[in-house]
Formats: structure tokens, sequence, C-alpha cells
């Protein structure tokens, strides 16, 4: 009997050693964001099934070179300590963690979990800070920044000749930030603001019953006696105004920035390069589209899958050397490889210009070149970047 | 400031002076030759992914002298071995039909398992095995019965089907997984997994077995594999001066019957490499049409025809000369190539 336990107790030592485990950490708040239109609430499970899904693609390929995957998924109640979360998560042996968090709480917990060498992979904070002065070491951004999308948006407008923009920025911090991000590429590309307008936040609800009627004499107004321009560019991430802009404009000219054509990493109806397999089976297992969440959640998990393939190694460091490093290329449906920028630890991709039903366009566009790749024509480039990882 | 605007001019009509002349020339040879010579008349057969048809291409004259019309989003396409059926996978309608050689008629349609792409028959032509993108399957077809035989699970969207010549040993890879799946036909099971560059879409066996080689699309580059001992023992990269190296996909491979040349399409790098067979050496690039995906010798190796998914054309290459001699338009993104024997 003792025997028989012992060369059992020896069977599975030798099958824990043998198959490598990866416990791979989920960070996110629940939401509280409130939205103009229904159809963008995002899904309860919005960017942890991007997750899941990557998680059975990497354990596809896992039974072939006995690797498992697994995936805990820690959601934080309002205020809730994300620090101490991750503590947990490393204490339990998952060192790789994806983070749905916003700025702040993905520099602390990247702050408070340098020490254990966790690696993390931000898949939601599109802020450039955190790529620039307040960049980390132990942070991948999978997620691209908000002047990364500004410039997508600003390759295909002064492509298309609309190089006449009027600019509309709300007035929370991050409709300004994302103002600054469209001003720079403005700037970057040729295009000529005309004219700046500030929509102010004065509250109110984002449902009403008869909200339509004052919507449609209100807008034209604002919008009226601008300069000639040739398109009009939102800047409104908080969701209070812009998605009212398009048809309803003084003069009429399209919308392009938060409202009608949308720079985004991911959109539900991007089919290109295979990527209608992708949605098939995101399709199939969550019953829903697919968004830029879950897609930069699905990245985060399919780099690390593939990083563990190819090094045959769970360590968060071999793991992230392997990845900024030369032989690492992710295929990721956008036509060609995803790399990282190894002085930032940005991915570089191509980001879509989609208006809600269609993909209009893929950035960078055609012409617009670079000594080294031409996905570094968007975002902050080496040569400007503030960051230096230690 | 890194960006900045530049007219990138499509390059792929820069032909030589006197190309034009030249063509002319040729044609008037293959005329003379077409009134002297009986015609080894062959017929290619090209897939049009998006316009759901078949081109049919009188490879003498290289002209289309008929379209067919087929089910939802045509891919992968290959005559039956005794030459009386076309085969096509119908990726949208899941299934593979079956179109009379004669008659260009759709007769029968096989049960292909979802979302077929690839596929490969064995050498006698009796059973058929089908890559399903949207499975993570392989699925064995008797060709006679027009039934399924069985299924082997394998990696994140297979692609690539190449059979070893003695049909003894299925290459399958898969896209997202990145592997070449080694099946043994007799038992159905996985023998062995080599790991190669992202996104591997074709496999290509030589003629006598020595070299399975496969092609990365994302990463850009044909891993050589030997098939005995599963190891990549060579990886064949690509460099197109002026060319932005994520231009460059490998996609489609062709070897020669004797293996000395190899031909690989490079997809939206608009170019046929082509291989020292031997050493791997690459020798030199075509110019042919925009985003160029398979391609399939005519019997007697004289050209190779690529097909251009982004150009709606069909590039002719002589095979003897290395030069693209014809561009013959075809349907809506153009995908698969197979030519009658």
């Amino acid at each position: 009997m003792i025997r028989l336990l012992l060369a059992g107790t020896i069977l599975s030592l030798w099958a824990a050693a043998d198959a490598a485990e990866i416990n791979i950490g989920y960070l996110h708040h629940t939401e509280s964001k409130t939205y103009l239109s229904l159809i963008e609430i995002p899904a309860g499970n919005v960017g942890v099934a991007g997750a899941q899904l990557a998680l059975d693609d990497n354990n596809t390929t896992g039974k072939f070179l006995n690797q498992r995957f697994s995936l805990e998924d820690i959601r934080l109640s309002p205020g809730q300590d994300a620090a101490a979360a991750s503590a947990a998560l490393a204490e339990r042996g998952a060192l790789l963690v994806i983070a749905d968090l916003t700025a702040d709480a993905l520099l602390q917990i990247a702050d408070t979990s340098a020490p254990r060498h966790s690696l993390l992979f931000n898949v939601s904070a599109i802020d450039d800070r955190l790529r620039e002065e307040a960049c980390r070491a132990n942070v991948i951004h999978v997620a691209p920044t908000r002047s990364m999308l500004a410039d997508a948006l600003a390759q295909y407008l002064v492509w298309k000749q609309w190089r006449r923009w009027l600019l509309i920025v709300g007035s929370h911090a991050e409709d300004q930030l994302y103002g600054d991000a469209l001003r720079r590429a403005a700037k970057r590309f040729g295009a000529r603001i005309v004219q700046e307008k500030v929509f102010e936040d004065a509250g109110g609800a984002r449902r009403t019953d008869s909200g339509v009627v004052q919507i449609q004499r209100q807008l034209p107004v604002f919008t009226q006696g601008a300069p000639t321009y040739d398109v009009l560019v939102a800047a409104d991430e908080s969701e209070v105004f812009a998605s009212y802009l398009p048809y309803r404009t003084w003069d009429p000219r399209p919308v392009a920035g938060s409202a009608g054509l949308v720079a985004t990493s991911w959109d539900g109806s991007h089919e290109q390069w295979g990527a209608a397999q992708l949605q098939d089976r995101f399709m199939k297992k969550f019953s829903r589209r697919m968004t830029a969440r879950d897609m930069q959640a699905w990245t985060a998990v399919r780099m690390i899958g593939e990083s563990v393939a190819r090094t045959r190694s769970t360590d968060p460091t071999t793991l992230l050397n392997f990845m900024r490093g030369p032989d690492f290329a992710l295929a990721a449906f956008k036509g060609q490889p995803l790399t990282l920028r190894d002085w930032n630890l940005q991915l570089r991709q191509p980001i879509l210009l989609a208006d809600g039903r269609m993909v209009v366009s893929v950035s960078p566009q055609e012409g617009f070149l670079h000594q080294v790749s031409e996905l570094d024509t968007l975002g902050t480039d080496r040569p400007e970047s503030k960051c230096r990882l230690r | 400031m890194q960006a900045e605007m530049s007219g990138a001019a499509d390059s792929r009509f820069r032909l030589p002076r006197g190309f034009a002349a030249g063509r002319c020339w040729l044609s008037g040879i293959a005329l003379i030759l077409l009134l002297t010579a009986p015609a080894s008349a062959f017929t290619a057969y090209v897939s049009n992914e998006k316009g759901n048809t078949i081109s049919v291409i009188d490879t003498d004259k290289l002209i289309v002298v008929k379209t067919i019309k087929v089910g939802q989003r045509p891919r992968g396409i290959e005559l039956t071995k005794d030459g009386k059926f076309i085969l096509v996978a119908v990726g949208d309608d899941d299934t593979i039909q079956m179109i009379d050689a004669k008659t260009h008629e759709v007769v029968a349609t096989l049960p292909s398992g979802p979302d077929p792409e690839l596929f490969s028959q064995d050498p006698t032509g009796k059973i058929l095995y089908v890559a399903n993108e949207n499975d993570n399957t392989v699925t064995i077809i008797d060709m006679e019965r027009r039934a399924r035989l069985g299924e082997v699970q394998v990696g994140v969207e297979p692609e690539g089907m190449g059979l070893s010549p003695d049909g003894k040993i299925l290459v399958n890879t898969s896209e997202t997984t990145n592997m070449a799946h080694f099946i043994d036909t007799e038992t159905r099971q996985i023998v062995a997994n080599v790991l190669v560059d992202a996104r591997p879409r074709f496999a290509e066996f030589k003629r006598d077995g020595s070299e399975v080689w496969v092609s990365s699309e994302i990463g850009g580059t044909v891993s050589v594999i030997d098939p005995v001992k599963h190891e990549v023992t060579k990886k064949i990269a690509f460099e197109v001066p002026g060319l932005r190296k994520e231009a460059i996909q490998a996609v489609g491979i062709s070897i020669t019957r004797d293996g000395k040349t190899a031909f690989v399409a490079l997809g939206p790098a608009n170019r046929v490499a082509v291989v020292d067979g031997a050493t791997h050496e690459v020798k030199k690039y075509l110019l042919v049409g925009q985003r160029v995906w398979h391609m399939a010798f005519t019997p007697d190796e004289k050209y190779l025809l690529t097909t251009n998914g982004l150009s709606n054309d069909v590039s002719v290459i002589d095979v003897t000369s290395l030069k693209v001699v014809k561009t013959v338009q075809v349907g809506e993104l153009p995908w698969g190539v197979s030519i009658s024997q």
C-alpha cells in the first residue's frame, strides 16, 4: 500500500515536472462609465472574454508542447486595492498579469509588483504618459496610445484630402488628452485645424425619453458659423456629445474622432487577413461580437503563449527578453507581424478605422514611410520618446 | 519627425522597355507553333475567392475560355487524379464541390466539415484530406463513397496540407499554433509537431520525399524540414531591396519535379522568389501581380501560373527563362490554381 502510494506520488511529481503550468492573472475593475449609445455599453465579460479565447488557443498549441495555461479572473469592486490583488496573484504563482485597469491603478501595481518580477500587460489604458515619462520596465502595452489612434485617423483624413478640420473637444481631462493627440497629428501630417470649440459637459443623464428632439435643434446651432472645413473631428472619450454629431452638423460634413469614423485596434466587422476565423471563434464561444478590449486581451494572452512556446520557459524575465527581441513576431489578423518597441514596450500594430458597421480603412496609410517600420509612423517614435527603461 | 509623405508608386507595371514588342514576337512564335505542331492543350482552373467563380484558362492561348459559377468563397482547388473532376473548397458553404471537368457542371458535394480551405489527395486519388480552419481538425474523406472516414485534431486554424509522395505522411500547418503537424496516414495519429515561424500557410514535399517546405506568412520565411528527423534543417529568408520586411509574406510553394528549383509566392511583396532546391539560396525575384497567393505548373513544367489576389489576374512565368511572360485577367480575388494533366 505504502509502495503504491509512493509510486503514485512519484508519478504525479513526474507529471507535474513534465508539464509546464502557466498561470495568468486578469485584473479588472467593475465598469462604471456611461455611454450615449445603447449598443456601445460593454458586455459584462468585455476584455476577459478575449483572454479566455486566447487561453483556448494557447492550450490547443500547449497540448503538443506539454504546456498548460490557466486564467485567474479577479474583478475588483470600486475602490478596491489593485496592488493587494496583484500581490495575492503573485503569491499563487501568477506572475504574468493582464491589467485591464486605469492608468493610475496600473502604475500602482507596476511599482508594488516590480520586486516580485511580475510582468504586466496593459490592455486598456491608452494614456501616452504610461509609455513616456511614466514608463515602467515591467509593463508591456498591448493597447494602442491616444497618439497612435490620432495619427492613424489623421493619415487617412490627409490621404482623403480632408485637411481642414473643425475640432470639438470635450471638457473632461481625457477628452483634452485626445484633443492634444489630434492637434499633434494634424501638425505631423499636414492637416489644419480651422477652428476649435469646447463642448462643456453641463451634466444630465445620457438616457431620456424625448432627448432626440432637443439634440436635433441644439447640435446644428452649436456647429453653426464655423469657417470652411472638410471634416468635423471630435474628442469625446467621456461620451458626452460626439455620438450626437453625425447628420446633425450645420454644414453637411463627415464626422470623425470619437464618433463617425473611429480609430480602434479592433472592430466586430473586421474580416481581412483571416480575421473572420477569429471573429467566428469568438462568436461561437460568447454569442456576441469581439470588441477592441477583447482583442487587446486576446493579443496579450497570445503573446504569452507564443513566447512560452518559443522559449520553453515560464520565467517572466526570459519571456520579456524574447518579446522585445528580434525573433518575436505575433500574428494577430492585421496583415503583418506585431512586434514590441524595445524602447518603451509598446506593441506596434496597424490601426483600424471603422464606422460602426464596417472597417473603412487600415492605417498606416500607403505612402507614409519610415526607416525602421511603417508602424512607427503611428504614435511617438524612438527619437521623440521620453521613456528611459532602467 | 519620422513620418513623411511620399508618392509610393505601384511598381508592378514597371516592365522593361520593348516588353510589349517582345510579347508580340512571342505570340507570333506561339501562333507559328500552333499552326505547325499539335498543341499540348492544358487547362488551368483558378478559384476566385470573392467572385465565387472558377476561371478556366487555356494554357496555350493563355486566355480565359470560360467562367464557372461555384459556391461561396472558393479557395483550395485541385483536379482529381483521374482528371474527371475539379474539386473546389467553398469555405462559406462548408463543403467541397465536385465539378465535372467536361461539362463544367457542379455534380456533387463532399462532406468536408466546416470551412474547408486547402486539401490534399492521396496518390491513388481515393482519399482526400481536408483542413477545416474553423474547427482545429483535419477531415479524412473516402472519395469513392463520398463519405467521411474520420478526423484528426490539430492546432488552431489548420491550413496547409502537404502529402508525402508515398502518401504515408501528411503535413498539416496550423496558422495560430505555428506548427507543422506530421500525421501518419495509416494510424491517423500525429507523430511529430515542428514549430515554425508565425502563421504557416502551405506545406510542399519535394518529389523524392527528402524535404518538406513550410511557408510562414507573418514570419516571412520558409522552413525546410527533414521529414524523418522532424527538424528544421534550414530557414529561407527573403529580402527585396526597397521593400519593407513586413510586406514579405511567404505563402504558396511550387517545386519542380527534379527538385532543383522552387518558387515561393511572397504575397503583398508582389514577387515570386526563385530558390535553388539544393542549396536553398534565393536566386531571383520575379515581379508578378499584387498579393500573390498560390501557383501551379503546367504538366510539362513550361509555365508556372500564379494567382494575384489584389490585382485580379494570373501571372504566367516561363520556367526555363525565369521571366514573367504574360498576365491574364481572371475573376475577383483569385486564390488557388490547378492545371489538368
